[in-house]
């Protein structure tokens, strides 16, 4: 059926949830990229193969739901349950039989496929239980896990483009800017510009085009949030993009997706010819007289083209450089036209609160920073994934309730955030509240939201140098500051990592900091410097111990260690077949011998050998 | 290298021909051709109407394309932040050693390019290598010879 009026919008919500309804179980696998590495594809078939009757012991079961990732990846694959939420982890096309004739004819659950509680050792039956998801809140993230990605009829029976249909009949314009702006909706790419405001100076602009674009590039390494929403929720960008339009008058879109998704750019796809098929994209929607189109456009792998202005040169098929912006883009972006540019996650969040009113989005999180926030919460953590949390939420809440503390209980270092842009906080910042304003006071920022854990096995230099080496190779070296500023900044960090810095060395470097962060042309080179300043603010001391005892108190910096074989070696021969460089020798259940001239120092033999014996000087 | 060039006028047809498509047809000719030859470069010029400088520009400023040929294999390290952090560095090592070539480069038989990448988006499950188009996570020094003989 094709979608032509609110009506028809409504029938057909009633008709695919009573669909979903008729279904006294589901079987639902998480098929998000994370997943599906780890092997869900089969477990969909091993159902599909197993469930083609659909009754079983009387209940009536749906075969199986796709969805997209639940951010919980590292315990993937995920299947749930429903209704009972019961909760299986690493599943594999074995455990198939077992999951039908157990968890879904009998009602019993399988022990050896329960999430296992790091902390507490214990079994955890229930998915909202799991401390990982129990401390969440799931705005952005609403239907991911939930709902099945390529099929607009999933999306439409929990209540999808239900918002739309509100917005283009009984608001005007005007009005959905208001909301948006009293719901205090900051974008979520990384500065944390009022969205509301942001689409009233597109909308004030005189002109008879203007364009929305999504910014899908997510350039941060160590970041996925985007990725999962345009994988597992396609539509919901959609929407967002089509209130977005019609509340500042734009009849064509743009979606901008990095190179490296291409399962996001499937998603996306499928779930814009759907609309186009329903009407829902296209002339007169839902016989309002509005019409909007999307076309994708992929990016060719330059982190640069996140930049506003880069990244609209890129869609019209130029080289993507930043330009200076005494005019900006939301007067003067896309083909000299008015522009509004908001990241997915942005979008993402306009439905809903279109849906449930502004007020009840400043309800959550704090006075100027509301709502939720996603974020990718990595490294040296236990519990490893995406996850949305309301603003206002301590650091420490996030690593220890939800992610479980750090992996092998090592002491906790530092936490990333804020990708490239951003920077390190030190462990006295635990109980910071994480908004925009209190990160950014801290000397870090929110960023697009990555947030990566580093444990006293990291070296904080080393990451400096890590971002610097990132930001060299990712400046368009259109302006000198941002091009050979930071390539200094990098050779600098680079001597302290090898004992070859003196302190002169850092004033030195804080002082061309602050050249490159005053004489850049775009966001990269402004805040390029902050890898650098960010870690020496808290971690000087470690720099210091580099550069006067010439020691990386870590054991990472190649040039300050060496490996050695001490007594607890039992000659497992482990070492052995894991160095490249053929530097250990020894016999079977003797003492092994590390020849310091061959070793590189590639760590490993040390990564290998479970019984402690190498150790790190 | 000798290729057929007789699918490249439908390529660059596929996403309209103006200037505006220039990044999307780049893209076809390096999935047809694993890299972009020069003579299609020239002819996507040509059909364009845009000088050939500006095709060459755009060529070499994105770092997914390549003016030289890409291995049967292409292995991607991921180095990005979380991976990083969960040794990845230690994994490109191997990776290089084990193939003998540096990263960025291709095997003198064209079997493998071995290239690191800044973030694949699966950071949940660092360090991460990708083979062609095929993820695999949390891997491990043990595991990276596997990796190379698994399709
Ligand atoms: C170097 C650089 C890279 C950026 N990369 C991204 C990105 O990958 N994704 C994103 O949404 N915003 C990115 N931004 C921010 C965008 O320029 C822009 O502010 C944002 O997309 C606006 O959307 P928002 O208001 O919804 O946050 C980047 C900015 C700079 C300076
Ligand atoms: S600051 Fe760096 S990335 Fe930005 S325009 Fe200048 S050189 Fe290019
Ligand atoms: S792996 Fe460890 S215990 Fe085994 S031989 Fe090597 S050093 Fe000894
Ligand atoms: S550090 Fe690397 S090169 Fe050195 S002995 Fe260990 S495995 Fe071999
Ligand atoms: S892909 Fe399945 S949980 Fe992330
Ligand atoms: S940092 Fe490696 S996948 Fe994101």
């Amino acid at each position: 059926m094709s979608i032509g009026t609110p009506q028809q919008l409504e029938q057909l919500h009633h008709e695919c949830s009573a669909a979903r309804d008729r279904f006294q179980k589901r079987v639902i696998v998480c098929c998000g990229t994370g997943c599906l590495a780890n092997g869900a594809a089969a477990i969909v078939g091993a159902f599909q193969k197993a469930l083609r009757e659909r009754e079983i012991n009387g209940f009536t079961v749906e075969a199986v739901k796709e969805t997209g990732c639940h951010g919980f990846c590292e315990q993937g694959p995920l299947v749930v349950i429903e209704p009972q939420g019961t909760f299986y982890t690493r599943v594999k096309p074995k455990d198939v039989a077992g999951i039908i004739d157990k968890s879904i004819a009998e009602n019993q659950v399988i022990e050896t496929l329960l999430y296992k509680n790091p902390v507490t050792q214990t079994r955890i039956e229930r998915y909202p239980d799991v401390p990982f998801f129990s401390h969440q809140q799931r705005i952005a993230l609403r239907n991911l896990g939930k709902i099945a990605a390529n099929d607009i009829r999933e999306y439409v029976a929990v209540g999808g483009y239900q918002a739309l249909a509100k917005a283009l009949t009984t608001m005007t314009p005007d009005q959905i800017i208001k909301d948006i702006t009293t719901s205090g909706l900051r974008g979520r790419g990384g500065a944390g510009f009022s969205t509301g405001k942001k689409w009233r100076t597109c909308a004030s602009v005189k002109d008879e085009r203007r364009y929305v674009i999504c910014n899908g590039d997510e350039g941060d390494p160590g970041a996925f949030m985007d990725r999962s929403i345009m994988e597992g929720d396609p539509h919901s960008v959609l929407e967002g993009m089509m209130i977005c339009a019609y509340a500042v008058g734009s009849q064509q879109g743009y979606i901008y997706v990095r190179e490296e998704y291409p399962l996001a750019v499937i998603h996306l796809q499928k779930a814009i010819d759907d609309c186009e098929r329903e009407g829902l994209l296209g002339d007169n929607i839902l016989g309002t007289g509005f019409s909007f189109r999307i076309r994708i456009a992929r990016g060719a792998g330059a982190f640069v083209c996140g930049e506003s202005s880069a990244l609209m040169k890129s869609v019209a098929g130029e080289v993507g450089e930043p330009r200076a912006k005494y005019i900006r883009s939301v007067i003067k972006g896309l083909f000299d036209k008015p522009t509004v540019l908001n990241n997915v996650e942005t979008f993402a969040n306009v439905p809903i609160i279109i849906s449930n009113g502004a007020d009840w989005y400043k309800s959550i999180g704090v006075p100027n920073s509301t709502g939720t926030k996603a974020f990718s919460l990595v490294g040296k953590v236990k519990n490893t994934g995406l996850i949305e949390v309301p603003m206002g939420i301590t650091l420490r809440e996030i690593i220890y309730d939800i992610g479980g503390g750090i992996i092998n209980d090592r002491p906790f270092k530092a936490v990333q955030t804020g990708g490239p842009s951003g920077g390190c906080l030190p462990e006295s910042k635990l109980d910071l509240q994480v908004d925009f304003d209190s990160l950014t006071a801290a000397g870090s920022m929110m960023g697009s939201g990555g947030m990566i854990v580093m444990d006293d096995r990291t070296c904080i230099v080393d990451v400096a140098k890590y971002f610097l080496e990132f930001l060299v190779s990712e400046s368009c070296g259109k302006c000198v500051p941002c091009r050979e500023g930071l390539y200094q900044l990098h050779r600098i960090v680079t001597r302290v990592t090898e004992g070859n810095a003196t302190e002169e060395d850092l004033a030195r470097a804080e002082k061309l900091s602050e050249a490159i962060v005053t004489g850049s042309l775009c966001g990269l080179g402004q805040s390029g410097a902050n890898p650098f300043l960010s870690t020496i603010r808290y971690f000087r001391d470690e720099y210091l111990v580099h550069i006067r005892e010439k020691r990386c108190p870590a054991g990472v910096c190649k040039p300050l260690i060496r490996y050695e074989i001490n007594d607890k070696c039992t000659g497992c021969m482990a070492c052995i077949t894991a160095c490249a460089y053929t530097a250990i020798t020894g016999k079977k259940k003797q003492i092994h011998v590390l020849d310091q001239d061959k070793c590189t120092k590639c760590g490993a033999c040390f990564a290998v050998c479970t019984y402690q014996a190498i150790d790190v000087i | 290298m000798n290729h057929d060039f007789s699918r490249l006028p439908e390529l660059i047809e596929r996403h309209g021909r103006s200037p505006e498509s220039l990044i999307m047809i780049l893209q076809e000719i390096q999935r047809e051709y694993r890299y972009l030859p020069c003579e299609a470069l020239m002819q996507t010029a040509e059909a364009l109407g845009v000088p050939l400088s500006r095709v060459f520009s755009a060529a070499t400023f994105y770092n997914v394309f390549s003016l030289n040929p890409k291995g049967e294999k292409v292995i991607r390290v991921c180095v990005g932040t979380a991976c990083h952090i969960r040794g990845a560095k230690l994994i490109q090592d191997q990776l290089e050693n084990f193939l003998n070539i540096k990263a960025g480069n291709t095997s003198e038989d064209m079997k493998y390019t071995l290239e690191v990448v800044a973030c694949v988006g699966a950071c949940a499950m660092a360090p991460v290598v990708t083979v062609n188009e095929k993820y695999h996570g949390s891997v491990n020094p043990g595991r990276v010879k596997k990796l190379l003989k698994d399709k």
